[in-house]
């Protein structure tokens, strides 16, 4: 008999070394796996008996004795619970089955498939099928992957990199961190591959500080992948590729990927203007593929099964699946990896069952602290790229924030004004004066100024156009979506009339 | 006095010797002096300028840009508190007052017997099991202002 444990920042967060040392004293052997991603049922246990696996939700180390006695019920095997069976998991597949530091259980799981068939086909054959994928940058931006690389392919230089931003710190996003610390390989895999295709042979793991478990799990795999040929001489090829984890420093601007770049070279992290794109003069003035973690994580899979089975999923130009993050106030928090497509209240109501107090969902916010504000009569719209952005919202990181009835919109709006001038750069005044002006405006509207609405409109305007980055260009989307969708709450008359 | 700065300063200065043949060695080395120290002290700042030639001024530009890095010491216990949507949305910003009102400080203070220490956070990516907070490094999800000032005995 095994027990599975996850070792997840969020399942320890909710107990689960307790959990595991119970079961270790009981005398079981106890496997600490990923995350399946129902965080609602962290720590989930599994017991492996007989080839098959039941799971068990919430557990304490009260429970150990009557789940090992055959006494607490199980819920059946994981995969069978309607919000794992209803996903499609392709760069998830691994996290959660597997324990995340046994190299030959990755292979066992298809691991290293890619990177076998990598080799093979070579410098174009990758640039080849990642655009055949029709693969964009998970990070936020959309971009697509294969252009970027081919980009960094045709820089002529001495020296090229691959940098993966793991600092993405937008709220209600933790797909990074989970695959970091539940299927870390295939983020070496994918950088491995990356390397191949451009002809880089250094690659950076820029983590943020706040993701603890994530930045020791990524130090082990190094060191793991090392040994075993991965990185070096790629599995005894010609080829050669190295990886260094480095630690940011509580920065929310440096996943902005030119003040990554800046912070990693020992500068303040301020963004740098575009041109020249960090594809032809990027770390050290070297071209650099910078790319998020799911990016980077999804490339084994399109490897390991061809482009076009992962661009056979998804909607119009958005293709494969996207690992939603659902959290905030819901019943079943949790990572759902779906294709693009499903309507955004299929994923509050359906899948997230709704709010956790019980109450009416007043909004969700999609896509981090800069994204838009969504009201339940746009339930509608699709998951994908072009249909958030016809609804005047965005995807970004796929964070999906559920909020009940109970939330003070003008408050949220001026939270977020607050949190662009707290974290901005300072380099571009749009953003750096701009923010702090929003947060002003808003108090005056709340104070009673009616007039102050159109000033933050054409606050919100200045920034869109003149920030030099999404920090400052991308604040007015939670903003104005907040002002458009729920005006009553700046009318400012609430506080005058109380 | 003299000879506990002379030894801080061979310890600074093995620790840049460790860091200096890095790619961009600046924010590891501060990482391992906070580290060791705690805190950035300023000992450190004349030798770490010196040996990546770069000025004073640039080295405290950097030093004051990231949220992570002291100049003094935080207090025996550090609360990191989610501000973040996803917390805010299950209550995180009344937690957070009813803390800080409990222990009578503001972000980023210290009570004053130096025992703890208030700090925000922007998403520490327990955003399902919020609200969340780190306690000495320890993160901790669905938490209430009473488990939190438990922690740290207050």
């Amino acid at each position: 008999m095994k027990v599975y444990v996850p070792r997840d920042a969020a399942a320890r967060a909710l107990g689960a070394d307790a959990v595991a040392d119970a079961f270790a004293k009981a005398g079981v052997r106890v496997i600490r796996n990923g995350s399946r991603g129902m965080v609602w049922l962290e720590p989930l246990v599994e017991i492996e008996e007989g080839g098959a696996r039941r799971a068990y939700g919430s557990v304490t180390p009260a429970d150990v004795a009557g789940i090992l006695s055959g006494e607490v019920q199980s819920l059946g095997p994981v995969e069978d619970i309607p919000f794992f069976a209803r996903q499609t998991r392709l760069t998830f597949a691994r996290c959660g089955l597997i324990d995340p530091l046994d190299l030959a259980e990755y292979e066992a799981h298809g691991g290293l498939a890619g990177l076998r068939r990598a080799l093979e086909l070579g410098s174009e054959g990758i640039l080849a099928e990642v655009k055949d994928s029709g693969l964009r940058g998970r990070g936020g931006a959309g971009f697509p992957t294969g252009i970027k690389w081919e980009t960094v392919a045709r820089a002529q230089a001495d020296r090229k990199y691959i940098v993966c931003n793991a600092d993405e710190g937008d709220s209600g996003t933790f797909a990074d961190r989970m695959l970091m610390e539940g299927d870390p390989f295939s983020l070496i895999e994918g950088m491995v591959i990356a390397g191949i295709a451009v002809g880089a042979t250094k690659g950076f793991v820029y983590i943020r500080s706040e993701y603890p478990d994530a930045i020791e799990v990524m130090y082990r795999v190094v060191e793991i992948s090392r040994k075993n040929k991965i990185l070096g001489h790629v599995l005894h090829s010609e080829h050669e590729f190295d990886i260094e984890i480095r630690v940011g420093a509580g920065a929310y601007v440096c996943g902005e990927e030119t003040s990554l770049l800046n912070s990693l070279e020992g500068k303040r992290g301020v963004v740098r203007a575009k041109p020249p794109l960090p594809a032809l003069e990027g770390f050290m003035g070297r071209p650099t593929v910078v790319n998020n973690v799911i990016s980077l994580g999804t490339i084994p899979v399109i490897l390991e099964k061809g482009a076009a089975h992962y661009a056979g999923f998804g909607l119009g130009r958005s293709k494969g699946t996207m690992p939603i993050q659902i959290a905030g106030n819901v019943a079943r928090g949790g990572l759902f990896e779906t294709a693009f497509g499903m309507p955004l209240g299929a994923l509050v109501n359906e899948i997230a069952g709704g709010t956790a107090t019980g109450r009416p969902v007043k909004a969700v916010q999609v896509g981090g602290p800069l994204g838009a504000y969504f009201a339940p009569e746009k339930f509608d719209t699709p998951f994908a790229y072009e249909e958030f952005d016809g609804q005047g919202g965005l995807i970004g990181h796929a964070g999906v924030v559920v909020f009940d009835e109970s939330a003070d919109m003008r408050a949220m709006a001026r939270f977020a004004m607050e949190f662009c001038a707290v974290e901005s750069c300072g380099k571009c005044t749009p953003c750096r004066i701009g923010a702090v002006r929003g947060v002003e405006t808003i108090d005056r509207i709340a104070a009673g100024d009616a007039s102050a609405v159109p000033l933050l409109v054409d606050l919100c305007e200045t920034m869109k156009h003149g920030s030099l980055c999404a920090l400052g260009g991308f604040t007015p989307y939670p903003v104005m979506s907040a002002l458009t969708q729920f005006p009553e709450e700046f009318a400012g008359h609430r506080e005058a009339a109380e | 006095m003299d000879q506990q700065k002379a030894e801080e300063l061979v310890l600074i200065q093995g620790l840049i010797n460790d860091h200096i043949g890095l790619e961009g060695p600046l924010l590891p080395l501060l990482h391992a002096i906070q580290s060791a120290f705690g805190h950035i002290p300023a000992t450190a700042h004349a030798p770490i300028a010196e040996a990546l030639n770069i000025t004073r001024a640039e080295l405290h530009g950097v030093i004051s840009f990231y949220h992570d890095f002291r100049d003094k010491p935080a207090g025996v216990h550090v609360i990191k508190l989610c501000r973040a949507e996803a917390c805010q949305a299950m209550g995180g910003a009344a937690m957070s007052d009813a803390i800080l009102a409990k222990l009578g400080l503001d972000w980023h203070q210290t009570t004053r017997d130096g025992r703890v220490t208030i700090e925000p956070v922007y998403c520490l990516g327990l955003c399902a099991c919020a609200p969340a907070a780190m306690v000495d490094g320890k993160l901790k999800g669905r938490v209430t202002a009473a488990t939190i000032l438990a922690e740290v005995g207050a």
